[in-house]
């Protein structure tokens, strides 16, 4: 939900890049430099550290934890957690931790894919506007800001009513309007860019207009694009997951953490908490590491641009 | 500043106008006719085409949507085919809940966020700043109805505080008669609200703690008191008049949220029902409601900025 409004800037300035000033070694390349900065940064370590767990257990947990996950068992439903079941089981008697597996398998999977289509048409329509300037520059930024302006889950629940309920549907849904704060961010990147003398040595050289895009100034710019991926991705998910609560996610027998949420959600105050509660850690968790590891990478971006 | 306003102006009115020809064109790219609604699902072809007929759904969709703007300058939002009224007077019935709920949860999250936010910037790494961090960083990473069900696991369930059920009365003068129990819906919607908001107090609390008049006024002398209330407190709230007005879509999907939770007879629960049938009048006033009020909502920010920052020059 936080697409409309950006992440904060990070408040404090990255670790002061003193420290090896002096250390310049002809090899370190600026990716190496970012990565080193990256590095540094605790928090997002840590969140590099739980997406790798999430995308091991959703991925590779089915393989080791077998549970049925196609036929409801209804001798078995909203059962505590035990043994058998050391989260208890849902409402269909669906075994909590294999369903989290699979939820999560739909909700990564949607979230990276619609971040990514979105990265992909805002970073070519910012690069669009910001290149050519003048009128085409006035009518794209117009567009973008009159779909800003359209409340993004009032208009994807609209649309999701009739053209979601399955996984590619979903992320296109998802990609299709969330792609506006990156043309933002990257026509403004390439307003900048756009004045540097390699740009103009590449546009006298004869470089045609998708050269200059795709050659020069979308790879300068891409430290801008992985930040705001990142970001884009946990917007996705929490995107995915209100769908998913509303009764728009997928359908059975898939699921998605949203869905599962929003089936357990009335069975609350019976007592059901394991329904809701490790699911929802799930989320939360994941989200959370997204935004770490966006966190870290933009100051990590900022110093190597600093140093540059 | 009037140069500026007149092109700020135009400009809303080129957006507000995309923005009903984008929800029209959508809504009826997905559900052309209401006549299903209407005729009942068994309704023959012909009774459907006389249906769309009679009521012009057989038109070329300009001509649909200019009936459509036409009426819209008269304040008539048209009509809901599955409640079978009036939409204006669907959403003034429903109007006042969500609305008390929105203003109640953006008033106490303001008050306090600022605080929050400038008090971390001022003890910055503290023990406080950093639980307070922390905290943010959690709520600010989980979605509105995972705090709502969390609070009713909490306080509702295992202590007992206050009632899992909202009252199901139809009117805010009904549900103000038991306050209580609208308390969970606002926390709910103020915790996610603080835990945005209070992210950007703290970095403009520290942006100006970072300024020149910052030192010029603790180097004459200034005790700490008044450099945080004279200089402090007054610039770093700037930032958030231009978060509020751009804070309405986010509020506007929490209020849904928690509507929808809470089954709070409001305009978000209102949505989430009418979209079932595409009952698409409903749907699309208040598609439009919201986004003309995101419009409205950046420019009286942008204008309020200039107004309380006199450093601001707007050309």
């Amino acid at each position: 939900m936080s697409a409309i409004i950006e992440s904060p800037a990070s408040p404090e300035p990255a670790a002061a890049p003193v420290a090896d000033a002096g250390d310049l070694q002809a090899t370190t390349s600026a990716w190496k430099l970012t990565l080193r900065e990256f590095l540094k940064n605790k928090m997002a370590v840590a969140g590099v550290a739980i997406l790798v767990f999430f995308v091991l257990f959703c991925w590779l947990g089915p393989v080791f934890y077998h549970s049925n996950q196609e036929t409801t068992d209804l001798l078995n439903t909203d059962g505590a957690p035990g043994p058998g079941h050391p989260l208890g089981t849902d409402s269909n008697g669906f075994d909590i931790i294999g369903r989290i597996m699979l939820g999560g398998q739909t909700s990564l999977w949607i979230g990276f894919a619609a971040a990514v289509i979105a990265t992909v048409i805002g970073t070519l329509w910012g690069a669009v506007a910001g290149l050519l300037g003048g009128l085409v520059d006035a009518t794209l930024m117009r567009v973008v800001d009159i779909l800003l302006a359209l409340p993004f889950l009032l208009v994807v629940l609209i649309i999701s009513q009739r053209y979601g309920a399955n996984t590619w549907g979903l992320i296109i849904i998802l990609g299709v309007f969330s792609w506006l704060v990156p043309a933002r961010l990257i026509r403004g990147e390439v307003l900048t860019l756009k004045m540097r003398d390699f740009v103009s040595a590449a546009r006298v050289m004869g470089g045609t207009n998708s050269r200059l895009i795709f050659r020069h100034l979308i790879p300068n710019a891409m430290g801008t694009v992985i930040v705001n991926i990142t970001f884009q991705i946990a917007d996705a998910i929490l995107a995915l997951a209100a769908l998913g609560y509303l009764n728009f996610g997928v359908r059975y027998p898939n699921t998605d953490w949203g869905s599962q949420l929003g089936d357990a959600q009335s069975n609350l105050s019976n007592g059901y908490w394991w329904e809701v509660f490790p699911v929802g850690i799930a989320l939360v968790l994941v989200v959370m590491a997204f935004n770490f590891i966006g966190d870290g990478l933009r100051d990590a971006v900022d110093v190597r641009l600093r140093k540059r | 500043m009037a140069g500026y306003l007149i092109r700020r102006l135009a400009t809303a009115i080129l957006v507000v106008f995309g923005i009903i020809l984008v929800t029209f064109l959508m809504l009826h790219i997905i559900a052309p006719s209401p006549a299903i609604t209407v005729l009942g699902p068994k309704a023959q072809p012909a009774a459907i085409k006389a249906w769309n007929h009679a009521n012009g759904f057989d038109k070329p969709w300009w001509d649909q949507f200019a009936t459509y703007v036409g009426h819209l300058f008269q304040g008539n939002l048209g009509w809901s085919y599955h409640l079978n009224q009036p939409v204006t007077s669907l959403l003034t019935e429903k109007a006042p809940l969500s609305v008390f709920l929105t203003v109640a949860s953006l008033v106490l999250s303001i008050a306090v966020a600022l605080p929050l936010g400038i008090y971390q910037g001022v003890k910055r790494n503290s023990f406080g700043d950093i639980s307070a961090t922390s905290l943010a960083m959690i709520f600010y990473s989980m979605p509105t109805f995972i705090v709502a069900l969390l609070l009713v696991q909490v306080f509702a369930l295992n202590l007992n505080w206050v009632s899992p059920n909202v009252p199901q009365d139809q009117t805010l003068s009904g549900a103000l008669g038991s306050f209580q129990d609208l308390l969970m819906p606002i926390v709910a919607l103020t915790v996610t609200a603080v835990a945005s908001f209070s992210r950007y107090q703290r970095s403009a609390a520290l942006d100006v703690l970072a300024q020149d008049y910052i030192k010029v006024a603790r180097a004459k002398g200034l005790s700490d008191r008044l450099v945080y209330s004279r200089h402090l407190v007054r610039n770093a709230s700037l930032p958030m008049i231009t978060l509020i007005g751009l804070s309405l879509p986010l509020l506007i999907a929490g209020n849904l949220l928690v509507e929808y939770t809470f089954n709070i007879n409001g305009l978000g629960l209102l949505f989430v029902n009418s979209l079932q049938g595409y009952d698409y009048n409903v749907l699309m006033a208040y598609t439009l409601i919201t986004a003309v009020l995101t419009v409205i909502g950046n420019l009286v920010a942008d204008v309020c900025l200039t107004l309380s920052d006199p450093r601001i020059k707007l050309v």
